[in-house]
């Protein structure tokens, strides 16, 4: 029996379709989840420099959101066109999180757009800027709730027997202190994002600060929701529980996250802004990963695996391969976005300046 | 309202409401980029604040295309869990195509957007480029998707079970290129009536601003006179497919209910129960004599098929004549408007500014696109009824087990009127409202000055 035989089946096709389905999300939370998160810091913009603050935020959203925000369209074309089944039943049980949650994507994207080109008199901008704000807040929960059910393993795929009520179909399995938790953790998370970028793009010494405490604020929500995540998970969702801190991959991935928590939290204290940017990048990723790898190799837990929800071979050769030129056409394009738009030295010789002093410091 | 009349209402209004997004966002990058282009080669700043006005206003209807596109992929397993979960596999390759197309839209519309002064002259047109094509592109997948519910292919039922899925062959589905055609060609021709028709109702208006309307105007008509000019080629492809394999469809479009020679009926109210079209007028045999080369030729009517498996087909042939309408009067207005360049070529006519017979026949062609459009969509929807795949799986058996589909539906209905509100007032306050500045001087399109609202 060779190596190979005792390992488990990783690279099949379909763990290669779920696994750029994880990559997605990721890509989604770091990105798409910092324009949500820029939102919560618009709700909660104060002090003097409110306006600047609220200035900030969304002129770091303005170009990008509209492409990152596509990130999540992708999971869910990938969702269905190789799990058909799983996406059918994701959208039956959990019908309501989802429209409640489609129905704060729609009215985050059209306020922050209506902000951006309505009259700027100070109650307009008021008015779109509380519908921005407050949908960004409810958004991230929502998601994070679904995520959290299809974890704990409260959706099943098991046919409905004829005696369950509505409340026991639609709304418990998404409606409990785990899910809630998880909520939570998600917005805590995508704040924390938002702020540790927003400081990094400062060029305003106070406004730097300003981020820079909100940064460190969110990061200890972010621990505290964690904490509570993975207390909840013990008594209300075992099998995430189980997930989380079985095996050695499982539990060196729960310390990453940990130690990258510590590590952003030190580089903003020491104003380095780019080793905070990187940690709370992985600190996102190892949470999203270590959440998929603790419901590997389920994709339903815990009734029905990756494997045995897939769509034909073919069409998840097919999709592997669009995919694959999608990748060369879209990173390069990504790259190019970013940098026209996130580069430091550009904006004429004040923000230039901003650039060196920054270097020298 | 049973589940299954609030889950095909709830589609029925975001496909309505998304697809007026979805074509402003084919149509208006080719007409900013046109603009640009032409301001690169004659350095008119007036052309620079038109591609600039037109790309904000692109910018507020891509947003909302973008997210009301988004409630749609959603609900697809939402509403239709059975559907997705059988046709997912076979169709999601045009989905996932389209996702990157709208992906690349989304990248370098932001940077058409935001970096006007970032990035060389020459990016940035192309930049507009790549906005437009992929614009096109990511339309023209979706609609393969839709087509495949139509007709059907790549796919073998073998005792129940779907097996030898082929989603190449399911894409290129024998209805994809007529559908594509009549829609890619349908979003540049209502696109450019839109826009023509707007800034000819400011020149009726007497603004002050001549110039800058009437090169819009030409822009506008630039793009939909050869496309209102080349859809009736189009619409007659669609029609002979959909004769082919959609009979009962076209039957219903035709109001069209005994087998047997068609006549070419014109308005009408269809009535079922006398199998008859009340105030109709009706030029017997024309169908069959355009269709099959004889006046007497058979045609299947609806009483081909057993009445369980007829559409609704007083909606369906209403939409049709709506939609065959709007196309004709767009059509004679691109003929005008031929026409009238002919004679203007020759030093006859009034002068643009001066014709207010072709401006105020503009000004009335300006929503005929749209509407047409509405009609078209729901001549295919409604026309493929009872079926959501023709032929293998009925709406009713597709629809979500969840209770209560009328609580989303009044929800969602609710959401988009107020956006719907919300885009005309902002188009019309921010976009229209606005007034350009006297004279064009250097320096000057930085940005538009807009009027504090009062």
């Amino acid at each position: 029996m060779s190596v190979a035989d005792t390992l488990p089946p990783l690279f099949t096709l379909p763990h290669a379709v779920a696994g750029v389905m994880v990559l997605s999300l990721n890509a989604y939370v770091l990105l798409a989840g910092a324009d949500f998160g820029g939102g919560v810091w618009d709700l909660l913009a104060s002090g003097k420099r409110q306006e600047e603050q609220r200035t900030a935020v969304a002129d770091a959203i303005g170009p990008i959101w509209e492409a990152n925000h596509v990130w999540l369209i992708l999971v869910v074309v990938l969702l269905f066109t190789c799990f058909p089944r799983a996406f059918a039943h994701f959208s039956t049980a959990l019908h309501i999180p989802i429209t409640l949650m489609l129905v704060g994507i729609v009215l985050r994207g059209s306020a922050f757009t209506f902000r951006s080109y309505d009259s700027k008199a100070d109650n307009v901008q008021r008015r779109w800027g509380r519908v921005f704000a407050i949908a960004s807040v409810v958004t991230p929960v929502l998601l994070g709730v679904c995520l959290g059910a299809v974890a704990s393993g409260n959706v099943p795929m098991t046919p409905p027997d004829g005696t369950q009520t509505f409340t026991e179909l639609y709304l418990t399995p998404w409606l409990t202190p785990f899910t809630l938790a998880v909520g939570v953790l998600t917005l805590a998370l995508f704040a924390h994002l938002a702020a540790v970028y927003l400081a990094w793009e400062s060029e305003d010494r106070e406004l730097e600060n300003d981020f820079r405490a909100r940064a460190l604020q969110a990061a200890i929500c972010v621990f505290v929701a964690g904490t509570a995540t993975i207390l909840l998970a013990r008594t209300h969702a075992p099998l995430v529980f189980e997930g989380l801190t079985s095996g050695r991959t499982a539990l060196g991935m729960q310390t990453v996250t940990a130690i990258a928590g510590l590590a952003g939290v030190w580089a903003l204290w020491r104003r380095h802004w780019l080793t905070a940017v990187i940690a709370a990048a992985a600190q996102g990723s190892f949470l999203v990963w270590g959440w998929a790898w603790s419901q590997f190799p389920w994709l339903v837990p815990p009734t029905h695996t990756i494997t045995e929800l897939s769509a034909p071979r073919i069409t998840q050769q097919l999709i592997l391969a669009v995919l694959g030129v999608g990748t060369v056409i879209l990173l390069p394009s990504f790259v190019y976005l970013f940098r026209v738009f996130k580069r430091r030295d550009v904006g004429g010789t004040a923000a230039q300046d901003s650039a060196f002093e920054r270097l020298d410091r | 309202m049973t589940d299954l009349l609030a889950a095909r209402s709830q589609m029925a209004m975001s496909l309505g409401f998304h697809i007026l997004f979805a074509v402003v966002g084919i149509g208006m990058p080719a007409l900013m980029v046109i603009a640009e282009y032409r301001y690169q080669k004659h350095g008119d700043p007036l052309l620079k604040e038109l591609a600039k006005r037109w790309a904000k206003g692109t910018a507020i209807l891509f947003a909302v295309g973008a997210v009301s596109g988004t409630v749609l992929s959603f609900e697809l397993g939402l509403l239709w869990p059975t559907f997705m979960e059988h046709a997912g596999g076979i169709i999601g390759m045009p989905f996932s195509l389209e996702g990157l197309a709208f992906f690349t839209e989304a990248i370098f519309l932001g940077i058409y957007l935001y970096a006007w002064d970032r990035i060389s002259p020459r990016a940035h047109l192309a930049a507009g480029i790549v906005v437009a094509i992929s614009g096109a592109m990511s339309g023209a997948f979706v609609v393969t998707a839709n087509a495949w519910m139509n007709a059907p292919t790549g796919f073998d039922v073998i005792d129940g079970v779907i097996s030898n899925v082929n989603p190449i062959a399911a894409m290129l589905n024998p209805a994809s290129f007529t559908q594509v055609l009549h829609m890619t060609l349908a979003a540049y021709a209502a696109t450019g009536f839109a826009t023509a028709g707007i800034h000819a109702i400011a020149l009726l208006r007497n603004t002050p601003h001549k110039a800058f309307h009437r090169n819009a105007l030409h822009i506008g008509l630039l793009v939909g006179v050869p496309a209102s000019l080349l859809q009736p080629l189009s619409g007659d492809l669609s029609a002979r497919h959909v004769a082919e394999y959609q009979p009962v469809k076209f039957a219903a479009m035709e109001a069209h209910h005994h087998t047997g020679p068609m006549p070419f009926v014109i308005g009408g109210w269809p009535d079922v129960t006398t199998g008859s079209n009340k105030f109709a007028v009706e030029i017997p045999g024309a169908i069959s004599l355009v269709m099959k080369g004889d006046a007497s030729a058979s045609i299947p009517g609806l009483d081909a098929v057993p009445p369980t498996d007829r559409p609704p087909v007083g909606i369906v042939h209403v939409a049709f004549q709506i939609m065959i309408a709007c196309g004709v009067i767009m059509g004679a207005v691109s003929m005008w408007t031929l026409l009238r360049i002919w004679r203007r070529k020759r030093g006859r006519g009034k002068s643009l500014p001066n014709d207010r017979a072709f401006l105020r026949a503009l000004a009335c062609t300006a929503p005929l696109g749209f509407v047409a459009i509405e009609a078209g969509w729901t001549v295919t929807e409604v026309g493929r009824q009872p079926w959501i795949v023709q032929g293998f799986m009925r709406t009713a058996d597709a629809v979500s087990p969840v209770p209560g589909l009328i609580v989303p539906f009044i929800g969602f209905t609710l959401l988009y009127i107020g956006l719907a509100i919300a885009v005309v007032w902002l188009l019309y306050r921010q976009i229209l409202k606005t007034g350009v500045s006297n004279m064009p001087r250097a320096g000057l399109t930085e940005e538009l000055p807009i009027p504090q609202a009062t």
